[in-house]
């Protein structure tokens, strides 16, 4: 029996033109559902309010005394800004690169003429806690959650962390102040 | 309905899946092979569109819910947000306000055709009952959901509404109590319809499902009204049911289309702009459209708890028609008495909707008894007579035989749909005119550049509207929406980013509290809004002879005047929606030194004339020369009323050329696609015959 599907019994060996306005119709279709379907997944992107107040800060660094540290957030996340003695800065930068599990040189983590300023990310990049500053075996920090230690550069040394703790943007808009990001 | 299965799966896959769950002869037997009368005409696509509409509706509403705040404080502004900032937030806002509109007119459609064509009588009785429940699902929903922008309208419908159930004797106000979780509608009360509004919708998914299988038990009935008896009389439901709903949807969308981005507030209230205010109530509390015919109803008793019965009882009677009308014969086509009732009560309900936005005075008191006694006379007397009395013509022998008789069928479904289109605009554009025309004169009309479906603002003039607003308007009025951010984004006065940024640098904002616990001043940052200079409302109020001045984020949008007939429904196909920035003009240039004689003006007010009642607290606020323009435009009143409000329209809506460029594209594309459609759905139904 026919099948109830069919609606012509020709058969052709080349698209005619019914084909073609039924292909033509399910592509125009297809295209409408898929421009459709866009605005739904963009408005999950953080919206214009939240890019706004995701915008750069300025911090004052005039209140860091040499060997303390403040926490600002930026974009939700918390961010150490260390005054480092020398004595740290020198430990920092005499550790050889092979000794690192995430090899990086203390000059590519600070800025030029600006040594002793470190700013990190205080999220360990093991499972995301708060490492705590001034602890640990390399001066430096320590994450209470699974023993990660990171040195006076905030480098990883030790424990299940795989990576160092990250750089934010940022930059020096004068002697005494930052702007991050 | 349903034969022996025909479905035979081919792939391995598929064969495997069948044994376990055998979803692909659901599917094929009851949307594929379902044999479908083929004489059905347009009025039957609106089963798809409500479909489609209920899951439009759902996925609009899940995506808004993700950005909306349900708590009295943060409700209206987190709507704004996501109407400001939020990526196409515009869009699904509109899509999901004029979604409801559209979800009624579709559901007004779709019974209408079931009172004519007699789909409620036997066997399909449940399922016109299923079909009442879900219109009784929608309404709630519908209801709870108009609430949740805690807008003036929002929160006084509410407390309206709510308050019905006090009529009810003995334990009324128990159960209003219990509705609002408190002593009057407040913050439990919005959380509460916030869940219900989500969850109800997933209720009426539930009982559509019931629907659909019991219109697959008895089949679907047809504009003859007689049963399918052979082969002949059927089509399979695939692909010409299929490609007939698909072209109808697309034809809906394009109607829906012109309300998300040309005419997004038409069908809506201008006062749901204003954040509820529960010390103050709108002078005409109105409830969306779709309610206006039972609003009138519920009025037109002069006893409280007997206007409440009428109102529901003009649902539930619904419920009874299987039994009301006795007839036979199913389908109006047959019954010519009958036919000509069906319309006067399409008029009635028209009728009823337009008194339902009137004030409840004078001769609408009276037009609305009578024509709610109509209402209840053609369900209650003149279906059960018909029914006995009517001499019906006679039926076709067959579907068959009736689709082969047909000629003229398109014209008269394309009349009716534009008689029905017709009326349905001009009961809207009543509806328009709720705020009561007294005084009679409209602020004059004036072309705006944004006006129409290619406007646009004018950058110069939204910086000019800004000087004025920085110079003269700050000073006491705010703009807690919009941020300095907002001069630099694209649509808008064309600031750039440095611009902005000295702009806001020149603003002093509070912030704190700092290390030693106190607050301070710093300079304003592009993530600052346009604060009030009042440190709260009260100091407002001191300052200003008691009245506060209104923050103008959304003036122009929350500001209207009716437009009356037939000037209303013209403006629908026209787009003219400028009554905001016409009033707003037209205020400020409306003082008047000495005020008419005879009226009194009380002390420190001033005579406007386009201002509710006249006396405004507001002086004269700008005067010749007071602000200099740089590029050379005149320095006049005239000139600074068109450039605020042209830079306050574009503050209540910095995404207007936005939607207006979208909505281009769309209609395009719906327009071509409904072409396409067509083509490929008459090709497919030649085969038919």
């Amino acid at each position: 029996m026919k099948g109830l599907w069919i609606v012509t019994t020709e058969t052709s060996a080349e698209p005619t033109r019914r084909d073609f306005l039924y292909i033509a119709t399910g592509a125009v279709a297809a295209v409408g559902a898929a421009a459709t379907v866009w605005p739904f997944i963009s408005q999950m992107n953080p919206d214009a309010s939240t890019i706004a107040a995701g915008a750069p800060i300025e911090v004052d660094l005039t209140p860091i005394a040499e060997g303390q540290d403040i926490k600002v957030f930026w974009r939700g996340k918390p961010i150490y800004i260390m005054n480092r003695t020398k004595k740290q800065v020198e430990e920092a930068r005499s550790v050889s690169l092979s000794a690192l599990p995430d090899p990086q040189t203390d000059q590519d983590r600070t800025k030029e003429g600006y040594e002793q300023w470190l700013v990190v990310v205080g999220i360990c990049t093991h499972l995301g806690c708060i490492p705590i500053a001034h602890e640990g075996l390399f001066d430096g920090f320590f994450c209470p959650c699974h023993g990660s230690q990171y040195d006076s550069s905030g480098r990883i040394r030790q424990g299940p962390a795989p990576a160092n703790l990250p750089v934010p943007p940022y930059q020096f808009v004068s002697d005494t102040k930052i702007q991050i990001g | 309905m349903s034969g022996p299965s025909t479905y035979q799966p081919q792939s391995p896959w598929m064969k495997w899946l069948e044994q376990r769950l055998p979803i692909g002869n659901f599917v094929h037997s009851s949307f594929i092979a379902w044999p479908t009368p083929r004489n059905l005409n347009y009025w039957w696509t609106f089963g798809a569109i409500l479909s489609m509409m209920l899951a439009l509706q759902i996925i609009t509403g899940i995506v808004l819910a993700m950005h909306y705040t349900p708590h009295v404080d943060m409700a209206f502004d987190s709507i704004e947000r996501i109407v400001r900032d939020v990526n196409y937030g515009w869009l699904l806002r509109n899509m999901h306000a004029a979604g409801a509109s559209m979800f009624f007119i579709a559901v007004y459609i779709h019974m209408f055709r079931g009172l004519y064509y007699g789909s409620y009588k036997a066997p399909r009785e449940v399922l016109w009952i299923l079909g009442v429940i879900i219109y009784l699902l929608m309404m709630a929903t519908g209801f709870m959901g108009y609430v949740l922008p805690w807008g003036q309208m929002s929160f006084w419908g509410a407390t309206v509404i709510t308050n019905l159930f006090s009529a009810i004797p003995f334990v009324g106000d128990s159960i209003v109590t219990l509705l609002w979780g408190g002593y009057s509608v407040g913050n439990p009360t919005l959380n509460r319809f916030f869940s219900l509004h989500y969850l109800l919708p997933f209720v009426i998914v539930g009982v559509v499902v019931l629907h659909i299988w019991a219109v697959h038990v008895t089949g679907q009935n047809n504009p003859a009204g007689v049963e399918p008896k052979t082969e002949k009389d059927t089509v399979p439901f695939t692909p010409y049911a299929t490609l007939k709903d698909v072209f109808g949807m697309s034809c809906f969308l394009i109607f829906f289309s012109w309300f998300i981005f040309y005419m997004p507030n038409y069908l809506g209230e201008a006062d749901n702009y204003i954040p509820a205010n529960p010390g103050v109530t709108p002078p005409h509390i109105v409830p969306e459209w779709y309610y206006l015919p039972f609003y009138a109803i519920l009025r037109s008793i002069p006893d409280k708890l007997m206007g409440v019965v009428a109102m529901f009882g003009a649902i539930i009677v619904l419920l009874f028609l299987p039994w009301l009308d006795s007839s036979k014969v199913r389908s109006s086509r047959y019954r010519p008495l009958a036919k000509r009732f069906f319309w006067g009560f399409v008029v009635c309900c028209l009728v009823l909707g337009w008194l339902g936005s009137k004030p409840a005075e004078g001769i609408y008191t009276m037009l609305a008894r009578v024509f709610t006694f109509f209402y209840f006379a053609y369900f209650l007397i003149v279906l059960p007579m018909l029914s006995r009395v009517e001499k019906t013509l006679p039926l076709p022998n067959s579907i068959s035989e009736d689709v082969l008789n047909k000629g003229k069928v398109i014209g008269t479904t394309a009349a009716s749909l534009f008689a029905v289109v017709l009326a349905g605009s001009m009961m809207f554009g009543g509806v328009q005119s709720a705020k009561a025309a007294e005084g009679g004169e409209s602020p004059p009309s004036l072309s705006w550049s944004f006006a129409g479906p290619f406007g646009k603002y004018d950058r110069a003039q939204l910086q000019r509207g800004f000087k004025v607003y920085k110079e003269v308007c700050s000073a006491c009025h705010s703009l807690k929406l919009l941020q300095y951010r907002n001069l630099a984004e694209p649509g808008g006065p064309g600031f750039t980013l440095d611009q902005a940024k000295a702009i806001a640098a020149e603003a002093s904002i509070k912030d704190g509290p700092n290390d030693a616990g106190e607050m301070f001043e710093r300079p304003g940052r592009l993530a600052d809004t346009f604060h009030s200079p009042f440190p709260n409302e009260q100091a407002a109020r001191a300052a200003n002879g008691g009245a506060v001045p209104p923050d103008m984020s959304l003036l122009a949008k929350a500001r209207s005047y009716p437009r009356g007939f037939p000037q209303f429904a013209f403006d629908l196909f026209t787009q003219f929606q400028e009554q905001g920035p016409n009033y707003i003009d037209a205020l400020l240039q409306g003082y008047l030194d000495t005020p008419p004689e005879g009226f009194a003006l009380p002390d420190g007010s001033y005579y406007n004339k386009w201002y509710p009642g006249h006396s405004i607290k507001m002086p004269p606020p700008i005067s010749d020369g007071q602000v200099t323009y740089d590029d050379g435009s005149p320095q006049t009143v005239q000139q600074y009323a068109k450039d605020i409000t042209s830079f306050l329209m574009w503050a209540a809506e910095p995404h207007l050329e936005a939607r207006k460029r979208l909505g281009l594209q769309v209609m395009i594309f719906l327009i071509i696609l409904s072409g396409l459609l067509y083509f490929t759905k008459r090709k497919v139904w030649s085969n038919a015959h």
